[in-house]
Parts: C-alpha cells; structure tokens; sequence
C-alpha cells in the first residue's frame, strides 16, 4: 500500500508524459484526482496501525544484497505528518492550476514525478533508496523552475541544482560513512538506528557528522548555506515554489531527527552546541534580513529560514541531554516536526499569495502597492491571516510548533532564549509588509486589482484551514508525533 | 458546571470568526447576535461566580488548557463580561460600522479575555494571551482606510508583544526547572529558573497593562474607535497585565527582587504617567495616560502582597475609566473633536452626559465617598506597611490623579467663552477629526448611567468595615486595610488639589505633553538599531551570495577540466549505447507490435529529452558530468573501501 502511495503519482506522470494528445481539461483534473487518491491513500496507511515492531506500512524487497541495501519503505509518527502534509500540498498546487495554460500537461507530469520522490524520501527505510529519492527531488524542482520559471530562471535553477546537489554529495559521502561505521555493515535505515554507526569510534562519528549535517544544512536551509534558496524561490513558478518551500526543504530537516540523530547519537551529543549556535543565527538572520526585503518573494524566502531556524535549535536543543532533561527534548522533538507540518502549511499559503501577485500586475514589490485592501478585501483577509499563521499567532498551528519548541529547547539550555527575539522580528516584519500593501490610500499597481478567485480561495482556505484546526486541536497531531519523538530522545540517552 | 465555563470561554469566539468569515452581509445581523451572545457570557459569567466550575482540558499538554474559577477570577469574570455588554450596547447605539467585522473582533477579544482570567496553565493562559494582542492590533487598525491606524496598531502590538516574549521565557524555565505549566506549580521552580519564570512574568505584565517603560503604547492605541478604547484600554486588555501580576504574586514574592521591581514600577508609573495626563490636551489622551498611572496602583499592590486592595483597584477603575471613555466617544461622535479646548463647557449642551463624566471624573480623583478613594487608600496602606518612602509616591500619584481629573471636570464645565457668541457655542472649533452628528443617543447613555452607579457603590470592595465578605472572596483577609487618619490624609490631600487646579489652572508641561518622549526614546534604542541591523545584514548577505556565486565560477573551472576526461567516459558510454542498440534491435525484430509501442515511448521521451534540452545552457551538461563523476568516485570508493 505504501508502495502504492509513492509510485501512484509517477506511473501517472509517466502517461501523461507519453500521452500527448490528451485534452488540456482532462489533464489537470488526472493530475487533481491523482493527488487527490493519493492523499486518500496515505491517511488509509496512517489510519492503519503498525504491528509491533514493525513500521506503518512497512515492505522490504531484496534489492542490492550485496551492499546491504534493499527496497525498504515503512513510515512512523516523524514521516506521516510530513506524508500528509505534502499529499495536501501536491494536491492544492494541482488545484491551483486548474486553470493554467504554460504547457499543462509537461507541468502535470513533472509535479507528480515530483510528487513521488518527495514521498519517497519521507517513507524510505534505506539511505540509498532515501538517497535516490532526494536527488530525484532536486531534479525535478530544476525542471520546474528553469521551464516554468520567470525573471532569470535558468540561473536560479543552476544555482539551486549545483548547491543542493553539492548537498547531496556530502550526505551521500557520509551515507557511504555510516555503512562503514555500522557492524554489520548495511544502509538499512532501521538496524542503524537501532545499533548506531561509530559507537566506539568518536572522531569518525564526528566526521560523518559532519558530512551529514552539512548536507542536510545546505537543503534546509540554515545559515551560511542558503544562499541558493532567495534567487530560486524569487525565479520559480508559483507552485514551484510552494512545492520547493513546503516540502523540498523538509526534506533536510527531515533528515536532521530521522537519520542524524538516531544513527550517530554519541557525535550529535557532543556537537549538540554547534547546531544550537547554528540554528540561533538562522532565526535572527532570517527574520532580519526578511525585515529588509521589498520583494515579497524573497520576504517570505528569508522568513523560510527562520522557521527553519527554530527546528533546527529544537533538534540541537534535543541533544543536549542532562539526568532531568527527558520532557524538554520530547517537547523539542515533537515541536520541530510540527514545525515543518505548520510551516508546510503556512508557507505554502504565503506563497500562494505572492503569485497572486505576480498574477495579477507581474510586480512583486511591496513599493508598488498600496491600500489593496480596498480592490481586493479577500485576499488582504487570506494575507492578514496567512501573516497571523506565520508569526505563530495562537490558533494557528505555528504557536503550537513554537511553544514547544521555545520550551523544550530552553527547558535543556538557556541560549535558546537568545532566539526569542525572532517571533517578535517576523511579527513586525509580515505586519509591516501588510500594512505597506493593503493599508492606507490605494495607490499604483493596486488600482483595479482583480481579488482572489473561487478556485484561488479554495486552495488557501485548504492550507490555512489545516493550519487552524491543528492549532486548535494539536492533539491528534501531537499523539501521532510524540511516541516517535519519544524514541528518538530515548537514542540519545548515554 | 464545567459546562458553564467551556460556554463561557468558547461561545463567543466561534461566532465571532463567523461574523468575520460572512462579513458584510452580517452587518444588519451583527449587533443582535453580538449583544445576545455577550448578555449569555455575562449570564454565565454569575452562574461561574456561583458555582465555581472547573474543567480540564488537553492543549499542547493534556493539561494545558485547564479553566477554573476562583476568587479573583469570579470577580474579574463579571467585571469584563459586564462592561463588554455595556460597551457593545453603546457601541451599537452608536452605530459603529462595518458591524460584522467589529462585532467579530469585539467577540474573539471577550472570549480571549475570558480564557486569560480563568487559565490556570501557562500554554492556555499565553494562547489567549497574545490573541487579546492580536486582536488589539485589529480594533485599533480598524478603520484602515486612514493612514495613522494601522501603524498605531502594530506599534501597539509590537511593543505588547515584546512584553509577551517573558511569557514565553517564563515556560521555557519551568520546563526547565521541572515544574511543569501550572500557574500554582510555578512559585516552587528551583533557583536560578525562579527568577527567569519571575522576570518574565514581571515583564509580560508591565507590557500588557502600560506600564513604565512600555507606556508609549497606550498613547498610540487611542487611534482607534472609542468602545475599543473604552473596553480594551481600560477595563480588560491593560486591565489583564496587571491582573497577572496579582494572579502570580507568590511567584514574585519567593523571587525576593521581582515584588520590590514591581511595587516601585507600579508607583512610578503612577507619578510619571500622571504627569503626562495632567498635560494632555487630548481628552483620550489624558484618559489613556490615566489608565496606566492607575493601573500603577494595582500593580503596586501586586508588589506588596495587598491583592485584596489591588483587586478592589482593577474593578473600580475598570468601570470608572469606561465610563470616561464612553464619555469622550458620545462626545467625539456628536462634535468631531476630542480636543479639551474644543470641548470647553461642552457639558452643559449635554447636561446628563455632562454628569455622567462628572461622576467618573470625581471617582477618578479618588474624591470621598466614591470608588476609588477607598480602593487606592487600600492599596497604599499596603504600602505603607511595606515602605514609608513607597507610601509617599504612592500619595503623590494620588494627587496627581486629582488633579488630572479636575483637569476634565474643569474643561467640560467651564463656561462658554463670551468671544464665541451666544449660538452654537465652541462649535466653530469641532468637526476637526470626524464630522459630528450633533447628538447622543439615548442608547448610549444607558450604560454609563450602569456604569456611574458601579463607580459609586465599588467602594464596598475596599472600605473597611463592609470589604471582609470581598477580602476573604479574594483570599486577602490578612491584607492591611486603611485606617481612618490614612484616609483622611488622601481625602485632604486630593480636595486640596482639586481647589488649586480649580482655581489656578494647570501650567503648560512640554516633556509630559509628548509623553517624555517614550515612544522616541525605544525608536532610538531599539527600533533603529534592529532596522539598521537588518538592512546591513541584507548588504552582507549580498555579499555572501557573490562570494557562492564565485566558487561557483572555480567549480566550473573544475568542472571543464573533468568534461574532458568525460569525453572519453562519453565515448565508452556510448559504445555500450550502440550494443544496447543493436540487442534492441534484434528484439524489436522479434515482435512487431512491442516494436510500435516502444518506439512510440522513444520518440515521447526524445521528445521530452529535446525540450528538457533546450531549457539547458550549454554549461548545465558540464555540471551534470561533473556531479556524475563525482558521484561515480564515491561508489568507486565504497567498492573499494568494502
């Protein structure tokens, strides 16, 4: 079944890449239905619970026995959340272009292909598979954006896929480090975590590490590697970037609590301080520099890595382990993942509406707009709310992901009290951007602005909507999350 | 009963969102279901006082949303829900407009607020918290059309929520300390998180109810409409920073230095912001700086432990100061201005409303027998026990509270200026901020009339031979009560001062006027610096972005030199290639009709090769080879290694 749920969306894109000569309507609504099944298809497999000792869905086929790797898929409380969470965010990309007319049918295909090494990544049990997936991630988003792309896309793409392949190299060089370091040697993802690579080996853990946490840093991104991500999101198509800012960056901090954390416990204590440091200076560097922007796109681009900021202080919080610090690194843990659900959601929205920007007058800078909440009431509602979401407003599932993060982290050290200041910056910084835009007299590019469609208003309703019933009812969430977190911080205990 | 209070907390935010979600097509529907839906909160608001429910409820922990409803809750229950309903009467009677989205906004801050006073866990307690800042930030902005709300807003909300990070520090530390959420739990958390948990509470709470140095923020928020203020400003919002200060004073006593902070802040608030009012030429104002020096008074009285007293304070003044608001609104509604000079002898066009203010504005200057000369006089006796030196400050801002509102009375009574003529009176100076409508509606006036009398009769809270059934409710039987010489002194003390300012007037004060220039002086410490800050950062990320770019520039280099040894891998590729080709070939002659269709898959995938091509530069294949080789290395070592 889970099988299923990956490779659904590609045998799909494979059809409409061969058939040409399908009608353009009936391509869009395969490429929303497809989704629509698939995310039908992954709450089946979460709805399902796993038999003891075993994984959600778990499957294993031989696959390269003689490295140690097989076809290994299987999911748990840190993977569902992040499978739900794309499902409904391939599944608003598919419904916000419904109405598209730059090739529909290419831009179909290469959303599910997309669509399933996303999903492939986040159910893997095995780092080749996990790795395959991940570059394949990186390929599809090149196409995307250099195909579908505006400004100097062809740039920004080669930029994206040259660092975040350099990325991958690095992850996949400390994959291959892990292999060497486990007894016996194997990439299964599930007997590493178990028995952890290095155990007796403290400077070969730390190098692996290394390499690892700079692979997953550059996808992230986290400060000073995210230089790729402004030019990429600013260049892409408006579903390029929902896909690329919801999901393809959780795809790093993903890594940080599935693979980094559980495989090389001992390293990630000892190092815990560095990705604390790491993740303070990307709160406040995002949230600042995001306060400097005019570009509406490269605002909510800088906005991204402070949120990411915050999982990544939640996860190198998590490492720092003392006789009483158990309920403080479980809330870290389960923060940070409901961090990257709510910042799938929330982002997402925003970038949503960016696009309607660009839409509408072709300008994403907040100079040229003013009072537009005159012309177009509903999108400055879904703006104002979407820029609540994002400041971890309560009632929005951010405040629930910061909270827990903010206390699990300072409850296992004080520095995380120095990243406090970054739910304030991002307030003032998305309450300004409202008020430059939508606020006052209407002036310039705002004059006759088209407001939101039925089909537009869906789509953001569907993200936000999320956003506010998990900030209303964590619970669920929090049950889903809280037995994996669990596990991971018990990994951690010397 | 639990029932009661999940009513009471979660009634009137659904509908609230709802009136927002249909917007101006529940403009007409808005004032009823908004009074209906206040008149049952309030309703249950007395049931809860009664029968003191409590329920628990999972948030974020399965905890974390515990409500209870004790003494001082019950008391501040009714006190919000009560001047919610008057001030939404008032609100509508005035016709306040676009309804629905007023009416939403106004509901989700009354549930919030609830949920503030009956929390007894911190992730509660903060989420409804910081949606009261939340939807402060949208009843200022509310008219957006113009072009000083919306920013007034966000400084307000800003400057609250700068306050609200202690809150978050405060859990963090109990986390820490390993204490867990609960509000009781929290004044057991071992030492150096003590103070973290104290600090932060300490700051959340001057924040919230203006206090020094936030103060700034309550001049900014009289931008918006005048039951916002009315409602927001005086009795709940300000109201509930103070309220956390009485309701975690253990927490600040164990701390040792927070209950001292927090009694001398308090009473220099009391001082400075009384200054500032007495200067005000803006009747709003000088009733927003009231507020803050008298909620100074409460939030002394959390610093000395006198929660009886400082309770007594929050409730008279509560009624009091939304009175007055209600008062300035009629009178910006029907003449346009809210200007003092403007308003000169505007009492005696409107002579009940004019009585009304009169009744506030006595009861402000803490004149005998009202409200609160007996609470202040509570509060401070609290002081004296602590401290003389506290006592006396605390006197001066009760002299100064006299003579501010003497200030009001003076103006709105004074008699018509003789240069004005006989007709139409002043009013050749209003319609300066809106256009006025020349009249007050009798809906209007009905709750302040509520309201004078609940300003009248509070007193019972704070005198000393009635307040015991009130002191034990709030558990302060203990609580130092003032003694007849004590009230004597600040009875003398604030007729003395009405007689000057009466008699001599109020001589201009410049630096109390702007406010001491708070707001300049945190734009310069703070705002300035983090704007320059970002912008540097953003050069430098630039920078850091050029620099990527150029080792980029060498990576292509590299890359170059690898295509040439490609080439050759290239040309081995391809031989194995035209092998492939030949077996397919043989196989494709074996079956006629998979040959159809896999030429068919060949030439799409061609073609999809072809326009993937195109989007390629010449470079991008030179990039690829390289990563490929290096990814080829990378095998090779692990066969190597293995």
């Amino acid at each position: 079944m889970l099988s299923v749920v990956i490779f659904l969306p590609v045998v799909v894109a494979v059809v409409l890449a061969v058939a040409r000569r399908t009608p353009t309507g009936v391509t869009r609504w395969v490429w929303v239905g497809t989704t629509a099944v698939d995310l039908t298809l992954t709450v089946l497999v979460a709805a399902t619970p796993a038999a003891d000792g075993t994984l959600q869905g778990e499957e294993q086929w031989e696959w390269m026995p003689g490295v140690g790797s097989s076809y290994h898929v299987g999911v748990d409380g840190l993977s569902v959340p992040l499978l739900l969470m794309s499902g409904v965010v391939f599944l608003v990309c598919a419904l916000w272009s419904l109405r598209a007319t730059d090739r529909p049918r290419p831009q179909a295909a290469l959303f599910l292909f997309l669509q399933s090494s996303c999903l492939g990544v986040f159910a893997s049990q095995d780092l080749i598979l996990f790795f395959l997936f991940f570059d394949l991630s990186i390929v599809g988003m090149y196409f995307v954006i250099a195909g579908w792309g505006h400004g100097n896309p062809r740039r920004s793409a080669l930029k994206f896929f040259l660092y975040t392949f350099l990325g991958s190299l690095a992850l996949l060089l400390g994959f291959i480090g892990l292999y060497l370091g486990a007894t016996p040697h194997s990439f299964d993802m599930v007997e590493l975590s178990r028995s952890g690579a290095f155990t007796g080996a403290p400077w070969l853990a730390s190098l692996v590490l290394a390499a690892i946490v700079i692979g997953l840093a550059i996808k992230t991104p986290t400060f000073p590697f995210h230089s790729w991500l402004p030019p990429a999101h600013t260049d892409a198509p408006t579903i390029g970037s929902v896909v690329l800012a919801s999901v393809l960056l959780k795809l790093g901090t993903y890594g940080f609590v599935r693979i980094a954390i559980p495989m090389l416990p001992d390293a990630w204590r000892s190092w815990a301080g560095v990705i604390v440091a790491v993740g303070i200076v990307s709160v406040l560097y995002g949230a600042l520099v995001a306060m400097a922007q005019t570009d509406v796109k490269r605002m909510i681009a800088f906005t991204s890595i402070n949120h990411m900021g915050y999982v990544v202080l939640a996860v190198g919080a998590a490492g720092i382990v003392g006789s009483t610090s158990a309920q403080a690194q479980q809330l870290a843990i389960t923060g940070a993942v409901t961090q990257m659900v709510s910042h799938g959601l929330v982002t997402g929205a925003l970038f949503l509406l960016a696009g309607v920007f660009y839409d509408r007058t072709g300008s994403y800078d907040l100079r040229d707009y003013g009072g537009l909440a005159r012309p177009a009431p509903r999108f400055a509602a879904f703006f104002a709310i979407a820029s609540f979401a994002s400041l971890g407003l309560p009632g929005f599932s951010g405040f629930i992901a910061e909270f827990q993060i903010f206390t699990g982290s300072i409850g296992t050290t004080w520095w995380a009290l120095i990243a406090l200041p970054g739910i304030l910056i991002t307030a003032v910084l998305l309450l300004r951007a409202f008020q430059r835009v939508f606020t006052g007299p209407t002036e310039n590019l705002a004059q006759g602005f088209l407001d939101l469609r039925p089909r537009e208003t869906v789509s953001l309703a569907i993200l936000l909507g999320m956003s506010v019933v998990i900030g209303i009812f964590p619970a669920p969430l929090l049950a889903m999350i809280q037995p994996a977190a669990e596990a991971v911080v018990a990994t951690l205990s010397p | 009963m639990s029932a009661v209070l999940v009513a009471l907390a979660f009634l009137a935010a659904p509908c609230g969102v709802a009136l927002l979600v249909i917007g101006h097509r529940a403009d007409r529907v808005a004032p009823g279901i908004s009074l209906g839906i206040t008149a049952a909160t309030l309703a249950a608001a007395i049931v809860a006082f009664i029968a003191r429910p409590s329920v628990s409820l999972g948030f974020i922990s399965p905890t974390g949303a515990t409500l209870a409803v004790d003494g001082l809750s019950a008391v501040l229950l009714l006190t919000v829900t009560a001047v919610t309903l008057l001030v939404l009467v008032f609100a509508v009677a005035e016709k306040t407009a676009p309804a629905a989205r007023f009416h939403g906004l106004m509901l989700i801050f009354s549930a919030a607020v609830v949920v503030t006073v009956t929390a007894t866990s911190l992730p509660a307690l903060l989420a409804a918290w910081e949606i009261m800042g939340a939807a402060s930030y949208a009843l200022i902005g509310f008219h957006w059309q113009q072009p000083r709300t919306v920013p007034a807003g966000l400084v307000a909300f800003t400057v609250t929520r700068t306050a609200d990070l202690g809150l978050y520090a405060a859990a963090g530390a109990a986390v820490a300390g390993g204490v867990g959420w609960s509000l009781s739990d929290l004044a057991g958390a071992p030492s150096p998180w003590l103070h973290v948990i104290a600090a932060g509470v300490l700051v959340a709470g001057l924040g919230k109810a203006a206090q020094l140095p936030f103060s700034f923020w309550l001049s900014r928020a009289m931008e918006g409409p005048s039951p916002v203020s009315a409602l927001l400003h005086s009795a709940a919002m300000v109201a509930m920073g103070a309220y956390l200060l009485l309701r975690l004073e253990p927490v600040l006593l164990v701390s040792e230095w927070a209950a001292p902070t927090a009694a001398w802040l308090g009473a220099a608030t009391t001082i400075v912001l009384g200054l500032i009012a007495l200067a005000q030429t803006d009747l709003k104002q000088l009733l927003a700086a009231s507020t803050a020096a008298q909620l100074g008074f409460v939030v002394l009285a959390a610093g000395v432990g006198s929660t009886a007293g400082g309770t007594a304070q929050l409730v008279g003044h509560a009624a009091t100061k939304a009175l007055l608001f209600l008062g300035a609104g009629a009178w910006l509604a029907a003449t346009g201005t809210k200007q003092l000079a403007a308003l000169r002898g505007v009492a005696r066009r409107w002579p009940l409303l004019g009585v009304l203010v009169l009744v506030g504005a006595v009861t402000l200057a803490g004149l005998p027998p009202f409200a609160l000369w007996w609470t202040k006089d509570a509060v401070l006796a609290g002081a004296l026990e602590t401290s003389p030196a506290l006592y006396a400050a605390g006197l001066l801002g009760a002299a100064l509270s006299a003579a501010y509102s003497v200030k009001i009375i003076a103006t709105v009574w004074a008699k018509p200026d003789p240069r004005d003529g006989e007709k139409r009176r002043g009013d050749r100076r209003w319609d300066t901020e809106e256009r006025g409508t020349r009249r007050v509606p009798a809906g209007a006036l009905a709750p302040m009339i509520a309201l004078a009398v609940a300003a009248l009769v509070l007193g019972a809270t704070a005198v000393p031979a009635l307040a015991g059934p009130f002191r034990s409710l709030i558990g302060g039987t203990g609580d130092p009560q003032a003694t007849v010489p004590e009230l004597a002194v600040s009875a003398v003390i604030a007729v003395i001062v009405v007689l000057l300012v009466g008699l001599r007037g109020v001589p201009p004060l410049p630096g109390a006027l702007a406010w001491f220039g708070l707001e300049r002086a945190a734009e310069l410490v703070v705002a300035g610096p983090a704007l320059r800050l970002a912008d540097g950062l953003s050069r430098f990320d630039q920078r850091l972005d050029a620099a990527v770019d150029g080792s980029a520039r060498v990576l292509g280099a590299l890359a170059g030199g690898l295509s040439r040894f490609d080439d050759r891998l290239d040309a081995a590729v391809d031989h194995t290639g035209r092998a492939t080709d030949r077996i397919a070939r043989a196989m494709l002659a074996l079956d006629r009709g998979v040959d159809l269709g896999v030429e068919r898959i060949a030439s799409a995938v061609g073609r999809l090769g072809r326009t993937a091509g195109r989007l390629q530069t010449g470079r991008i294949a030179d990039y690829y080879s390289a990563a490929a080789v290096v990814t080829i290395a990378a095998l090779l070592l692990l066969i190597v290694v293995r």
